[in-house]
């Protein structure tokens, strides 16, 4: 943090308060956004998706439980914790139990380095972005271990169509990522936040600045979608093909923690995105003559306002993906991993390369 | 691809090309897994079993396992009489209650030779197009699902909820209508009939259109159908294929045309056969626009009807229904066009008594189903589905 002294004074002022042996201001500083977003990801994502798929198909969604169904989520959390924890006999014991928690712990330490503003972050890793990838890289030892720990045909299946795709899709997705640190020059990301806010607002943010941002952008949003498992690229787990894919065996609350790493990697990766490209906490208003809308608009609480609109925006489109498009086959996927986001995000590479020394 | 034996199958693997060439390496020993589709599968369309013999994904060979469903129709046919074998045949393809109904109240009545009033057959071909629109949307919208498009599902079913809506209104029911009888119908149609039906069609004019967009020329669905589970005309008829399956692979035939019944040959419509320039002929894509085109076609021919239906002051639906059914001694065999394919009774009768003495159901589905093995060789499982969907099964009709 200290690239950035005058923003994180005070939070860094609170990291520093102690009750006794207590870190009680790290934990605000640190964990309650976690909490929030953990508490975001079960039941508004979930709520979100299933009303925003409903207004998509004619529906109403959840109406039952509570105003408009709003508590329908936490209505789920209950009978998903009163439920019988099943480990089937046959599975293999420890790796059946230890899948979802990989998952789950992979999907939400990649949140340590997510800046909500410019108080808030967890830690403010100089190799912030890099972390993040590796992070999100090791839920593929929890999707193979609930896989083949699991016993079945279909989990089986699943995991293996899930890893061949998460760990192909890295490579475009990385690079993606890597244009974004060479246009920054950082692989911090407050400092990401940092430099793309100024007094105009949107127009620093990369995709609007660099007149090559956008393909590294595509490509990183696409690769994403693999990377998550989500819709059209959500073959691991294509309930019309396998079942449920790697999480068949799994109920109760071991399947509501592949949920929530699900949503948990929903946000992380439309946060990373935002981030990247898009400024993260930086307002996107512009300063207009006297209008100091830029100012206005920014500061702690500004920052992470913005930054969760940015992320909820990226997980809208990635629902309204899913609840419209078809499924692709494995070797098709594939083979638009490997045969065009590859090769154009290394295209996208060399020309932020060239951008950035002849700009 | 040709037969391979058990031990040559053992060390020989199978690559599917992206043009969909098949090709075989020997020698390469690996394991294959013996995979249970089914009966409890999302997208078997019910309790079919496939017992996969898989390498990796491609599927080696598929071996369809049927009678999860069987009830033993047939024989309870031998022990009722004519007309309470009606609610029966619901039952077998119960996505198109009206069309099998149609098809062994025709049987029975070219037993009996009696003479169906105009208005009568008019209500029936408006009904049965009615229920075929319904069973098509079905179809469509399960095809999608199966391929992960969720939402034209959804949509399907809310255009057929109007058409199932407008059965129960004249039936009673809204799905196994019992409404078809031998010789007449159990109601005539409400006053306003007329009204709504026309009001349907134009509603799902543009709803079928949107449809088209959404699903058929989307390009991820076009990318997962082209071209997968291909069959040549030949091989199709070879197989018995009927209904849209064997207009997919290119042959036009359609027992509405071909073997007119009812009123059909008055009606103008025209029959659909893929082209080749949106899909390749006989895949899966060219079977499911063939649905998606019928559909239209089946409008078409619901607005004709509408015209020309006679309106009869005072008209009984059950004036000419005979009091009590005893055929000749005899035999016949009734066909019609199904949703899903030629449908056709095989009542026999010995002259003496009320109950048939045989009779043998021809269900679509099952001679349909029948080509699975052959089409499921070296395909991946994706593919496989979605053969399964394309191939529209309803395993009521296939097990009865």
């Amino acid at each position: 943090m200290s690239q950035s002294p005058s923003l994180n004074t005070w939070s860094e002022a609170l990291s520093g308060f102690y009750i006794g042996w207590l870190p009680l201001g790290l934990l605000i500083v640190a964990a309650v956004p976690l909490i929030f977003i953990a508490l975001y990801a079960l039941t508004y994502g979930v709520y979100g998706e299933r009303k925003i798929s409903a207004f998509m198909q004619d529906r109403l969604g959840p109406m039952e439980v509570g105003k408009w169904g709003i508590l329908q989520t936490l209505a789920d959390i209950l009978k998903l914790l009163q439920k019988e924890d099943i480990v089937p006999t046959a599975a293999d014991k420890f790796l059946f139990v230890i899948g979802p928690v990989i998952m789950f712990v992979g999907s939400f330490m990649a949140f340590v380095v997510l800046p909500y503003g410019p108080a808030f972050i967890g830690a403010d890793l100089n190799v912030g972005l890099f972390y993040a990838i590796g992070i999100v890289s090791f839920e593929v030892v929890g999707i193979l271990a609930s896989g083949w720990g699991s016993n079945n045909k279909w989990a089986l299946y699943g995991a293996i169509r899930s890893v061949a795709q998460i760990v192909s899709y890295e490579i475009p997705a990385s690079i993606a990522l890597l244009c974004g640190a060479m246009m920054a020059g950082t692989l911090s990301m407050q400092q990401f936040c940092v430099l793309q806010s100024g007094p105009y607002g949107f127009i620093h943010y990369y995709l609007f600045s660099n007149p090559i941002a956008w393909l590294p952008f595509l490509i990183y949003f696409i690769a994403s979608l693999a990377e998550n498992n989500r819709a059209p690229f959500d073959i691991p787990e294509a309930e019309s093909e396998l079942v449920a894919g790697f999480f068949t065996e799994y109920s109760g609350m071991k399947f509501a923690m592949f949920f929530l790493a699900e949503y948990g990697s929903m946000f992380m990766v439309s946060a990373i995105i935002s981030i990247v490209f898009l400024g993260g906490w930086a307002s996107p208003l512009p300063n207009i003559g006297g209008f100091a809308l830029n100012e206005w608009t920014s500061g702690p609480v500004w920052g992470a306002f913005w930054i969760i609109m940015k992320a909820f925006f990226f997980i809208f489109v990635q629902m309204w993906l899913r609840w419209t498009l078809p499924r692709l086959r494995v070797d098709q996927l594939m083979f638009l991993c490997w045969k065009v986001l590859t090769p154009f995000a290394f295209i996208a590479f060399v020309l932020t390369a060239v951008w950035e020394i002849y700009k | 691809m040709q037969e391979l034996g058990k031990a040559e199958l053992n060390a020989t693997r199978i690559i599917r090309q992206d043009d969909n060439r098949v090709v075989i390496e020997k020698d390469l020993d690996t394991e294959y897994m013996v995979l249970s589709m089914g009966p409890q599968h999302p997208s078997t369309h019910g309790v079919l079993r496939l017992e996969c013999i898989t390498d990796g994904e491609v599927v080696v060979e598929a071996e369809p396992y049927l009678g999860y469903l069987h009830r033993c129709f047939e024989k309870y046919c031998e022990k009722l009489d004519y007309p309470s074998i009606v609610p029966y045949t619901d039952r077998m393809d119960y996505l198109a209650g009206m069309n099998t109904e149609l098809a062994y109240c025709l049987g029975v009545e070219k037993l009996l030779d009696i003479e169906i009033p105009r208005r009568v057959e008019f209500i029936r071909v408006i009904v049965s197009e009615l229920n075929r629109i319904a069973s098509h949307l079905v179809a469509i919208g399960t095809y999608g699902i199966d391929l992960g498009a969720f939402t034209p599902f959804l949509f399907c079913f809310r255009d057929r909820e109007h058409i199932l809506n407008l059965l129960e209104w004249i039936s009673g029911a809204r799905m196994l209508y019992n409404y078809i009888w031998i010789g007449g119908l159990a109601y005539d149609v409400p006053p306003d009939f007329r009204k709504r039906v026309a009001e349907f069609v134009a509603y799902f004019r543009p709803k079928a259109v949107e449809l088209q967009e959404l699903l058929t020329e989307n390009e991820i669905f076009v990318k997962r159908t082209k071209g997968v589970g291909i069959m040549p005309a030949d091989v199709a008829i070879n197989y018995a294929w009927s209904g849209p399956m064997l207009r997919g692979s290119g042959v036009k035939w359609d027992l509405r045309r071909n073997d007119p019944y009812s009123i059909y040959p008055e009606l103008d419509f025209d029959v659909p056969v893929p082209d080749g320039k949106f899909s390749d002929i006989g895949d899966s894509l060219s079977r499911h626009l063939v649905r998606a085109l019928e559909m239209t076609e089946s409008l078409k021919i619901i607005e004709q009807c509408l015209d020309r239906m006679p309106e009869v002051d005072g008209f009984n639906s059950r004036a000419l229904i005979p009091k009590k059914i005893r055929p000749k001694a005899g035999e016949v065999y009734a066909r019609a066009e199904n949703p899903r394919g030629e449908v056709g009774f095989y009542i026999v009768s010995d002259g003496k008594s009320t109950k048939p003495l045989r009779c043998k159901a021809r269900s679509s589905c099952f001679v349909n189903l029948s080509a699975m093995k052959d089409l499921s060789k070296g395909q991946l499982i994706p593919d496989l589905v979605a053969i399964i969907g394309s191939i529209d099964i309803v395993l009521g009709e296939v097990d009865r």
